[in-house]
């Protein structure tokens, strides 16, 4: 249902209506508008030497390219641990060895259900007592590798979940082990079908490499109290940073949809081709629990922890 | 155990802390998020866009950085306050305000797939005998759409919960300085770090006692209140 057929389209009467009150909401937010406007005016936000220092290169070579740095490194090496950790349980999971299948449950879930913050900040904690040395870049990595890895795992295994049942066992009538069936047949069909799921998190994966902000760790977040160091701009400065983040998960949510639209064309997979949810993450929890009633505790899921 | 006997009224305390953040927020972004997706599907153009932007833009921003806005930029560079007396009770509403804020975009969007969910016909005949679109989304669509998104809002709910953590960049204490429960894990573990995965799996608890009953409750409401269609 779209949300045209809650109304009938406008007569007269009701287009005038809708003028109406687009003018008073218009009014309204004028009104906000002015509000900050004017705020930031009293507290001098306008002034031009706040916001031309991102107009020179040395703030971005100093600033913003290094934080830049921080996030996308983080994002890359948690994006490829977590994909790996989400595999790896998501396989665990299915196993049909008890043995297997209830430890990689026990661990998805207690994952989920705990915050990414106290994860991070038990692995940055945990280093000393072990002998290595405290480095707060791989706190963060691991963080995101262990709760980002588990909700993928829930994706992954609601993907082989959604497969036809006839997909596994014409693997097993032809005489495949289990381990080739998922191998060879299912988890390269619930990947496929599973690939706009798996990029909507790792879009909450980017933006959770800000929780690396409170562990100090030097992102972008990180820069805008040094900016406003140097240039007196605090507001311009978080400003700008939350435009680069807006930008970059647009660009994946870009590819995301791209992957769906030619994932819908293509084929090449038996189950259904995952939409890019409006909450990803719930959805995909949704999912999980209509595929796999039994398995799923309802404790963990949710969307992106920051 | 002495961690316990020296250290556990204040992790109750912070625990309550966290417990007092997740119930505001979770008030205020049920009832955000309500008019944010009633604007996103509403018949006047204007609030279609101030829903979507708002939604965008807080959808693709980090927590982190809107606690941060929250705290050093709305109240210390635009003097923004909700006690200008009482410093603890000011930043708790700040973080209230900021995961409220947060979150109402997650429900908003949960919400507006509920609507969907919701079989064309219902609002056909909806219009069909006379109803505004005011009286079709509150009498007919919404209590439809609500009682299909209890398990997706739970998760949103769930969430939100563990977020509550992300209240440490605020520094959000009590008015005996007790941080919520993210901000005194980390004292402690600073103070105690022979007893560090100890405090981890009283906090991990913490926090399951916390989220698991929403799932349950919501696994439980979501059979009592499905549409039977």
């Amino acid at each position: 249902m779209s949300a045209s057929v809650l109304y009938d389209a406008p007569g007269p009467r009701g287009k005038a209506l809708n003028w109406l009150y687009s003018a008073i909401a218009l009014a309204i937010l004028a009104w906000v508008a002015w509000i900050v406007y004017s705020k930031f005016d009293e507290t001098g936000q306008w002034e031009a030497d706040k916001w031309t220092p991102f107009l020179k290169s040395e703030t971005w070579e100093n600033f913003l390219i290094p934080g830049l740095k921080g996030t996308l490194s983080a994002f890359a090496v948690g994006a490829v641990l977590a994909l790996a950790f989400g595999f790896v349980f998501a396989v665990g999971r299915l196993s049909q060895s008890r043995f297997i299948s209830i430890p990689s449950a026990v661990v998805v879930e207690f994952f989920r259900s705990i915050p990414m913050l106290l994860l991070m900040m038990f692995i940055y904690f945990m280093q000393q007592p072990l002998g290595l040395e405290t480095n707060v870049f791989w706190a963060v990595v691991l963080g995101l590798m262990l709760y980002n890895g588990s909700v993928l795992a829930e994706v992954i295994r609601a993907g082989v979940g959604a497969l036809p049942k006839g997909q596994a066992e014409a693997g097993v009538a032809i005489g495949l082990s289990p381990g080739q069936v998922m191998r060879t047949i299912l988890l390269p069909q619930a990947v496929r079908s599973m690939l706009p799921a798996i990029i909507a998190q790792l879009v909450v994966l980017l933006k959770d490499t800000a929780l690396g902000f409170i562990l100090a760790y030097s992102e972008l977040l990180n820069q805008i109290p040094k900016i406003d160091g140097n240039f007196d701009n605090l507001i311009p400065a978080a400003i700008v940073v939350a435009l680069i983040y807006i930008a970059l998960n647009t660009i994946l949510g870009l590819v995301a949809n791209f992957v769906e639209a030619r994932t819908r064309r293509v084929g090449h997979t038996a189950g259904p081709v995952g939409h890019v949810a409006a909450d990803p993450v719930a959805e995909a929890a949704d999912l999980v629990q209509k595929g796999h009633a039994a398995g799923s505790a309802g404790g963990g899921g949710g969307g992106g922890a920051a | 155990m002495d961690l316990i006997s020296e250290s556990g009224s204040v992790i109750l305390t912070s625990f309550g802390l966290t417990l007092r953040l997740a119930v505001f927020s979770g008030i205020f972004s049920l009832l955000l998020g309500v008019v944010l997706a009633t604007f996103r599907v509403s018949p006047v153009p204007v609030l279609r866009w101030i829903g979507t932007a708002v939604v965008y833009t807080f959808r693709n921003t980090p927590l982190t950085l809107v606690m941060f806005f929250a705290l050093f930029g709305l109240s210390y560079q635009l003097g923004f306050s909700f006690d200008k007396d009482l410093l603890y009770r000011n930043n708790f509403w700040l973080a209230v305000l900021a995961l409220s804020v947060y979150t109402s975009t997650f429900v908003c969007e949960v919400l507006r797939s509920g609507i969907n969910t919701v079989p064309l016909g219902q609002a056909e005949a909806a219009r069909a005998i006379g109803l505004t679109f005011t009286q079709n989304l509150r009498l007919i669509v919404l209590p439809q759409a609500l009682r299909s998104v209890i398990n997706p809002l739970a998760s949103v709910l769930i969430a939100m919960t563990k977020n509550t953590t992300v209240a440490v960049t605020i520094g959000v204490t009590t008015a005996t300085m007790v941080n919520e429960a993210s901000g005194q894990m980390k004292s402690l573990m600073e103070r105690n770090s022979d007893q560090i995965l100890l405090i981890f799996i009283i906090f991990a608890v913490g926090f399951m006692i916390l989220t698991l009953p929403i799932g349950f409750i919501a696994g439980w409401a979501a059979k009592r209140f499905a549409v039977i269609r």
